[in-house]
């Protein structure tokens, strides 16, 4: 409803002031221009092309003049699985308000429901896009925004599915409030610097929600990732910012809020991880600040798989995980400040709202879970929690100084 | 039967005992959410008193109501009043007070601190509901020990031991195994496990709820789909049935071939 | 009325009754006599069904009672230790016998009176002394009118005037032609009520008959003596 509101107010706005200094080109069924192909070939620079409401069966069509592609009530541009529907190889172009379904599924070439290529300071918004192998495909393409669209897959298999939106060395572009769904990896970054991904909703993806390889310097703030196969996957990056992100609900043995691999330097502040299987799962990642994050009843808030090192966890709350932290390894270099954990026993007889006796956060059962896994049935028995103790009060398993010295009495509340 | 029922109860509202349990409950309800603060907190704590302080409490209550109205029984077996009805009299007055006492005992301050209210309803409803199953089986098992032994002290002894056999020893020599047999496809095996002590059965029909996202991370076909489709809930209440049937089963038998 | 064959009890290795055979008419008193550990309790609890025998039938008035507890309500029954719940009053105790006796004529005030219970009426059973508690006792079982009447050493623990009375509301009962079965250990009081004794001895029925019979069996003047002879012969 909103979505169809605020299309129809940017396109009172854009008309208003477009049609000032430049053409419009009317595309409908009963005009003299009946296919959006031949009102490309019309068209001047800088023109825009309104297509009215009906069906357009096309594909292949190659927007290669800095043009506006402008819908009027949703005009449908049918690929009828033939194969790529648009794509964009000139600056300037601006596609919106279209409703594009039908791409054509191949083996061998990514077939895309909006392709663009080398191509500058492009906006693509307000895009219904269904039945689609690829959605947005960005390649080696910079300064864009993709706003406000909505992709609706039907994926069942990874082999044979395609990416919601996909930025491939493509550079400075912006990716908001978007809707992905029911595709093989709802965002997908390789190679792409500079980017911020922004309000967007991932949800159904039978890989990852938001998957990020080689990509340094991005941004990707209050986007919700539910649902997902595996959820969120940061590998390989560096000088990543994840803000106020939610990641929920992502259940299954190798699924996960995030994985972070090989991430550096990276700030994970103010998100929400909610009923994962693994809250954050960390494979040699270093120096990363946590804070001001919840994790609330994950299985695991937080799976550390060794070479971690300088990593910071401040002013977290860890609320009903099962496992608060599994960590493989003997040394600690990793430092636990100041979180709320809803597991802490401890008291406070000096009131000032830190415990005065340290929390560790690693179970001796978490040990034994990650040596037998089927033991995970005994979870919450007593007699867990009588070797949880014994190994509390002298630690032969977990690294001596893995504790939060300064664990708070009460939750935390962040903004 | 019902008569006895009715006289075992009314027995039951006498002795102090039933409300030192049932004040015990409320005192455990009003500690947990008032000074805490939090429900779903509570719930959690809530969860592991209930796995082990209800088979304890029906197992020691059990065995002492049984040994105490031998007067009682001695006194009904004259009198025109079928066998097994006399026993299974005594045992659902004992199970089914002791049941109200957790029900009302715990559900008074969760209603006050406004449980209906949250989205805990169910986590709640699934901890009191498994706790009055763990009130009729362990009542069951202390009745049957009960029967086989004369000697209270001996009957005592036995009934502590069980419990502790249960609660503890059990899942100790459960995960020993586990570790031991650590190369071998073990899922069959955890299950099958569980389903065998009434503890950890009622234990994992909690975990289902509060622990599910942890118990999806093991990759085991049957653990996918005990713990990721309804089939382990409906598995492990029909386990649950069966260890009430079973033991009531055996009190009636038992009672029927007993001499007093 | 009641007809015992071939029955055997064994406790663990204790074998108890060893073959009792035993016919009861209808109508009149009869002692049940033996010394301790003879089996005298067994075989009432037999006949109650509150011991199950390892053979042998018991049929009351033609029909076996095994696995079947309808039969008890023609029994009225003193059981020989008076145990009671302890945190029920009297009162409730007989309104409670009473509830689960449904159908019956119950007779319980004038037993009340005769005994002079009324002010332990809203006393707790385990507060009174065992001579009153035996007297609840005498009122559970003679206030329902059964045809037959089980008594286990119902003189224990009463006073003169109580014991006068329990042997008047013996010789009633009697007379309304009820059977009645008693045990006790007080001969002058067997001698008193009745004539017709059944003596066990070592898990089998050693006599069974009048007491002129044993006394002339025995070749002894009087019952008491009758009984030490057969005692002092099987010490031997």
């Amino acid at each position: 409803m909103n979505f169809f509101r605020l299309h129809n107010i940017s396109l009172i706005i854009f008309l208003l002031s477009s049609t000032v200094y430049s053409q419009v080109i009317e595309v409908c069924k009963s005009c003299d221009i009946s296919t959006i192909k031949e009102g490309i070939l019309q068209a001047e620079d800088h023109d825009t092309l309104l297509i009215k409401k009906g069906t357009y069966k096309e594909y292949n069509i190659d927007v290669n003049k800095p043009l506006t592609l402008l819908g009027e009530d949703f005009p449908v541009i049918d690929g009828e699985l033939k194969g790529e529907i648009i794509k964009v190889t000139a600056d300037n172009v601006t596609l919106d308000g279209l409703f594009i379904i039908n791409v054509g599924t191949s083996y061998t070439e990514d077939y895309a429901a909006v392709r663009v290529i080398r191509s500058k300071n492009f906006l693509i918004q307000n895009l219904v896009l269904e039945k689609l192998f690829f959605g947005i495909y960005l390649e080696k393409s910079s300064d864009g925004r993709v706003y406000h669209n909505k992709i609706i897959g039907d994926a069942e298999e990874e082999y044979n599915s395609g990416n919601g939106i996909q930025l491939w060395y493509s550079q400075n572009i912006e990716v908001d409030k978007n809707i992905v769904t029911h595709v093989r990896d709802g965002i997908y970054l390789e190679f792409s610097n500079f980017c911020k991904i922004t309000n967007n909703i991932s949800s159904h993806n039978i890989r990852y929600g938001l998957h990020f390889m080689f990509s340094n310097d991005d941004l990707y703030e209050r986007n919700t990732f539910q649902n997902n196969g595996a959820g969120v996957a940061v590998m390989f990056s560096k000088k990543i910012e994840m803000y106020h992100n939610i990641f929920k609900d992502n259940w299954g043995s190798a699924s996960f809020g995030v994985l972070l691999k090989e991430i550096n330097d990276s700030e994970i502040i103010g998100n929400i991880f909610e009923s994962n299987t693994i809250g954050i799962n960390i494979e040699g990642s270093n120096r990363i600040n946590y804070k001001n994050n919840d994790f609330i009843n994950n299985g695991w808030a937080i799976k550390s798989r060794g070479a971690c090192y300088a990593n910071h966890f401040i002013n977290n709350n860890f609320m009903y995980n099962s496992f608060d932290l599994a960590y493989n390894s003997k040394l600690n270099d990793n430092k636990f400040e100041s979180n709320y954990w809803s597991n802490y026993t401890g008291y406070d007889l000096d009131k000032d709202g830190v415990g005065d006796v340290p929390y560790r956060p690693v179970k001796l059962f978490s040990y034994v879970v990650n040596r037998t896994p089927e033991a995970i049935i005994l979870l919450r028995s007593l007699f867990i929690d009588i070797i949880d103790f014994s190994e509390k009060v002298s630690p032969v398993f977990t690294p001596d100084n893995l504790l939060d010295a300064k664990p708070k009495m009460k939750m935390i509340a962040h903004d | 039967m019902i008569k006895i029922l009715k006289y075992s109860c009314y027995d039951l509202l006498r002795s102090r005992w039933s409300y030192v349990y049932f004040a015990f409950y409320l005192l455990l309800g009003i500690v947990l959410l008032f000074l805490n603060n939090d429900l779903s907190k509570a719930v959690i704590t809530l969860m592991n008193v209930i796995i082990i302080l209800v088979p304890l409490i029906g197992t020691i209550f059990g065995v002492m109501y049984y040994y105490n109205s031998k007067e009682f029984t001695e006194l009904l077996l004259a009198q025109p009043v079928k066998r097994s009805s006399i026993f299974l009299g005594q045992y659902l007055g004992v199970a089914l007070s002791l049941s109200m006492s957790l029900i009302i005992g715990l559900g008074v301050p969760f209603i006050f601190y406004g449980i209906f209210r949250s989205s805990a309803i169910w986590d709640f409803s699934l901890l009191l509901i498994t706790g009055t199953f763990l009130t009729l089986i362990f009542t069951a098992l202390a009745f049957n020990i009960a029967l086989y032994n004369e000697n209270k002290i001996k009957g005592f002894g036995y009934a502590i031991l069980l419990w502790l056999f249960m609660a503890v020893i059990y899942d100790g020599i459960f995960l020993m195994s586990l570790i031991a047999f650590e190369e071998y496809p073990l899922d069959t095996f955890s299950l099958v496990g569980t389903m065998v002590n009434p503890i950890d059965l009622s234990r994992v029909l909690i975990l289902l709820k509060l622990d599910i996202s942890a118990l999806l991370g093991y990759t085991g076909a049957l653990f996918q789909k005990f713990f990721g489709t309804n089939f382990g809930i409906v598995v492990s209440s029909v386990m649950l049935l069966l260890w009430v049937l079973v033991p009531t089963l055996l009190i009636k038998r038992k009672a029927g071939k007993k001499d007093f | 009325m009641i007809s015992l064959k071939n029955l055997h009890k064994k406790f663990g290795k204790n074998h108890v009754l060893k073959g009792v055979d035993l016919e009861i008419e209808r109508g009149g008193i009869f002692a049940i006599l033996g010394p301790n550990g003879s089996g005298k309790t067994t075989l009432i609890k037999s006949i109650l069904g509150m011991v199950i025998p390892n053979s042998g039938t018991i049929e009351i008035e033609g029909k076996k009672v095994k696995k079947d507890w309808k039969y008890r309500s023609k029994i009225d029954y003193l059981p020989q230790i008076a145990n009671f719940p302890a945190n029920l009053t009297v009162k409730e105790l007989i309104r409670m016998i009473k509830d689960l006796r449904s159908n019956k004529s119950v007779d319980d005030e004038r037993l009340i009176e005769l005994f002079k219970l009324e002010p332990f009426l809203t006393k707790k059973l385990g507060n009174l002394s065992g001579g009153t508690k035996q007297k609840v006792n005498i009122v559970l079982a003679f206030m329902f009118d059964s045809p037959l009447i089980i008594l286990d050493e119902p003189t224990s623990g009463l006073d003169p005037i109580s014991l006068i009375r329990l042997k008047e509301l013996i010789t009633a009962e009697k007379e309304k032609g009820k059977t009645i079965l008693i045990t006790s250990h007080i001969m002058s009081f067997v001698e008193e009520v009745t004539n017709d004794i059944v003596f066990l001895l070592e898990g089998k029925i050693y006599f069974k008959g009048s007491i002129l019979e044993l006394k002339s069996k025995t070749g002894q003047p009087d019952f008491e003596h009758a009984i030490a002879s057969i005692l002092s012969n099987n010490y031997d």
